[in-house]
């Protein structure tokens, strides 16, 4: 046999650090007001000796310092905490953004799926889809034409392939979204946590086609997931990301157990990453409360309790939100403190310590996250903090059998236990 | 290295069987390039089937679920000129260039019409479409550049109404019309021009949103749509011509009745109008880094 290696670097980073200014992503432009203010104000600040520094409170650094090699035909899992810089190394790949120090050398042909279906447009019917999305990731025409027998028939959706997407079930939609991804064929695939979507048994078929993918040998994998048993199945070798450093490079299962000592050390409250600030308040840090104190575990059925530490600068009229979102992050649930408790901060300002007590609900099973915002009410958003936590649901039985409820069944994700057992009465005899 | 190496990799059997032959993989260099930089011709040329795929995609969504479909940029037009027609034909008794008043009018209002309709898409086409420029890479100038495809084809089916509004004046051939097509692109490259520009600054600075619909109503009134040329004063023709679609609208019209537009008008129009393209393609290249931060 003989082993040819190629022993091509298909993926250079040295040294790639990117900073972001900070606030929602809402603040993140700036008006022509701003713009000009400062423009006016820098020549004098010059003068003064005190030119705006470049790293000051409104930025941080996503990405610190990440040099690494990969090697082509690797398959690369990317793990990491919420924040920890995977998406943004991911975005820096894709070409997507640029780093602000650093350089990346890209040996081959990059396609990136950072979300299925990007650029679908519903009034447009699954061929029409079809077209534009692949054209958008990169294909040519003539390649999607070839392949389009083979998307519908992977997709499952050959009866529909003329109806406008709109009227598509959500599983379809995604089914028709990774098929045309799948049948993408660039040098490096970038994936970010595409696999959580569709039933298990659409899963399944996606991460065999992302094996086969990558079992050519010549194609370079990068994926993101917090599906572990995934990235244990596929990735050949991880990159573990933690506060926006490279803390390891080695096999998947050293990455998996270095990635999960990270998690352990997070559910400890250990870790407090910096949220940045709103106009008037700022979320400092927020936990899951269990019986025995912070947690990332939630079962069905228990008081969902949560603890956000916050600042306020006692402008009257503030209050917090608190959405809870699923797997696809979708918001499912909602606490207002202004619409269901009917009240607000205090106008005293100071740091609080907000505790939430919600009603039990009967969640699936599988991974959930909770975004918090502080807000004038009803005016604007002041603070708000994306995947603030996330915990995992680990098994979902309202009856206490041993049927699982997940979520990533596409039944839903609150169970309905009946509040009393449910009556038949009988009316007569069946109609002949 | 070693240390990714070391694992045996995945299929690698097959690929030493594999029949494709080693494709030259291209390099590609990622990094923080910031300030001024040439703009990259070759990539967005590469990337030209999406510039069609995104033009289609505007162009069908554009007429689907609506009752009278293209029909919209026959009517459109039609009604424009009757009132352009009554309110400065006849009522103020505007001149029109020797034409019959509807003629006079449809051909300036055609050609603004689709400058009106491209430059406000191309300017907010950016921040309409974040969620991909967030999530895919492609050359992003295609964006307000596909917006001009729609227009175009709308362009199109109402020059069927001039056609007959010119049959029905008893204005016949002439060679002079041939020479329309060249104006119509003139129009492109200004409204583009334009788009393109607004449409980075509207990334940048949200406020560019409410300029633009002040600045279209302005900048018709900035040109000749209802008006001939003729009643500019003359010293302040060459200022007037700087306006893009002053000498692209006269010299449109022009070519159509078979008169003879301003020459050097109508060049410096055009000059104005690849210097806009130019600018507005230059400031694009600068900032459209940083798109993906701030969008």
């Amino acid at each position: 046999m003989k082993m040819t290696r190629r022993g091509g670097t298909a993926i250079r980073a040295e040294g790639v650090s990117k900073r972001y200014r900070i606030g929602s992503p809402a603040r993140s432009y700036r008006t022509l007001r701003e713009a000009l203010t400062q423009a006016a104000a820098a020549p004098f600040a010059r003068l003064r000796g005190r030119a705006p520094a470049p790293e000051d409170d409104a930025t941080f650094w996503a990405l610190r310092d990440v040099s690494f090699e990969i090697a082509e035909g690797e398959v690369v899992g990317v793990v990491g905490r919420n924040g920890a810089g995977k998406s943004t190394l991911l975005k820096i790949l894709s070409r997507i953004t640029d780093p602000t120090e650093g350089r990346v050398t890209l040996a081959g042909r990059v396609a990136s799926l950072l979300e299925v279906g990007t650029g679908f447009h519903s009034e447009l019917t699954g061929r029409e889809n079809i077209f534009l999305n692949g054209s958008i990731l990169g294909m040519r025409r003539a390649d999607i034409a070839k392949r389009f027998d083979a998307i519908v028939d992977f997709a499952e959706i050959e009866r529909f392939i003329d109806t406008p997407v709109k009227h598509y079930s959500s599983g379809m939609y995604v089914r028709l979204a990774f098929a045309v991804a799948a049948h993408l064929e660039p040098d490096i695939l970038v994936v970010d946590e595409v696999l959580a979507v569709g039933d298990a048994r659409f899963q399944q078929k996606c991460l065999g086609k992302i094996d086969e993918v990558s079992r050519g040998g010549r194609r370079t994998v990068l994926l993101v997931s917090h599906n572990l048993a995934a990235v244990k199945s596929l990735a050949t070798s991880g990159l573990v990301f933690d506060r926006g450093r490279l803390v390891l490079q080695g096999g998947v299962d050293e990455a998996i157990a270095a990635y999960s000592r990270l998690q352990q050390a997070g559910a400890n409250g250990e870790a407090d990453r910096d949220w940045g600030a709103g106009a008037h308040t700022r979320i400092r840090s927020v936990e899951m409360i269990g019986p025995d104190g912070p947690t990332r575990i939630y079962l069905p059925g228990t008081p969902l309790r949560l603890r956000i530490l916050l600042d306020t600068d006692g402008t009257p009229g503030l209050s917090v939100d608190v959405f809870l979102n699923n797997a696809l992050r979708s918001r499912i649930a909602l606490w207002s403190m202004h619409h269901f408790d009917a009240m607000s901060l205090p106008t005293e300002p100071g740091s609080y310590e907000l505790t939430i007590d919600a009603a039990p609900i009967f969640l699936a099973s599988g991974s959930y996250c909770i975004d918090v915002g502080t807000a004038v009410t009803m005016v604007n958003w002041d603070h708000q903090v994306y995947e603030a936590i996330e915990f995992e649901t680990p098994f979902s039985n309202v009856g206490g059998g041993s049927w699982d409820f997940k979520q990533t069944f596409g039944f839903g994700f609150v169970a309905l236990p009946s509040a009393t057992p449910p009556t038949l009465v009988k009316l007569g005899k069946r109609a002949e | 290295m070693d240390a990714l190496t070391s694992k045996p990799l995945r299929g690698e059997p097959h690929a030493s069987e594999g029949s494709a032959l080693p494709r030259a993989r291209p390099i590609t260099v990622i990094e923080a390039r910031p300030g001024w930089r040439v703009f990259d011709f070759r990539e967005a040329f590469a990337y030209r089937e999406l510039l069609y795929v995104l033009a289609a995609r505007d162009l069908k969504v554009r007429y689907k679920q609506t009752a009278l479909g293209a029909a919209w940029a026959l009517l459109q037009p039609l009604t424009m000129m009757i009132v352009l027609s009554i309110v400065f034909g006849r009522l103020a008794g505007i001149p029109s260039d020797g034409a019959p008043y509807p003629v006079f009018a449809l051909a300036g209002l055609l050609p603004w019409t689709f400058f009106a309709n491209v430059a406000p898409a191309a300017a907010n086409s950016l921040v309409a479409s974040s969620n991909i420029i967030t999530k895919v890479y492609f050359p992003r100038i295609l964006i307000p550049l596909s917006t001009a495809g729609a227009p175009l084809v709308d362009f199109a089916i109402s020059a069927l109404l001039l056609v007959a509004v010119l049959a029905w004046s008893h204005i016949g051939f002439c060679w002079s019309q041939l020479a329309a097509p060249f104006f119509v692109f003139g129009i492109m490259i200004a409204a583009l021009g334009v788009g393109v520009l607004l449409s980075a600054l509207t990334v940048a600075y949200r406020d560019f949103r409410y300029v633009v619909p002040f600045l279209m109503q302005f900048w018709m009134f900035a040109s000749p749509v209802a008006y001939p040329v003729g009643l500019v004063p003359q010293e302040w023709r060459w200022l007037y011509y700087l306006n893009p679609m002053a000498g692209m609208i006269d010299g449109f019209r022009h070519a159509l009745i078979g008169s003879a537009p301003d020459v050097w008008g109508v060049a410096l129009s055009g000059v104005s109008a690849l210097a806009i393209f130019g600018a507005g393609v230059a400031y694009f290249a600068r900032v459209e880094r940083r798109f993906a931060d701030i969008v």
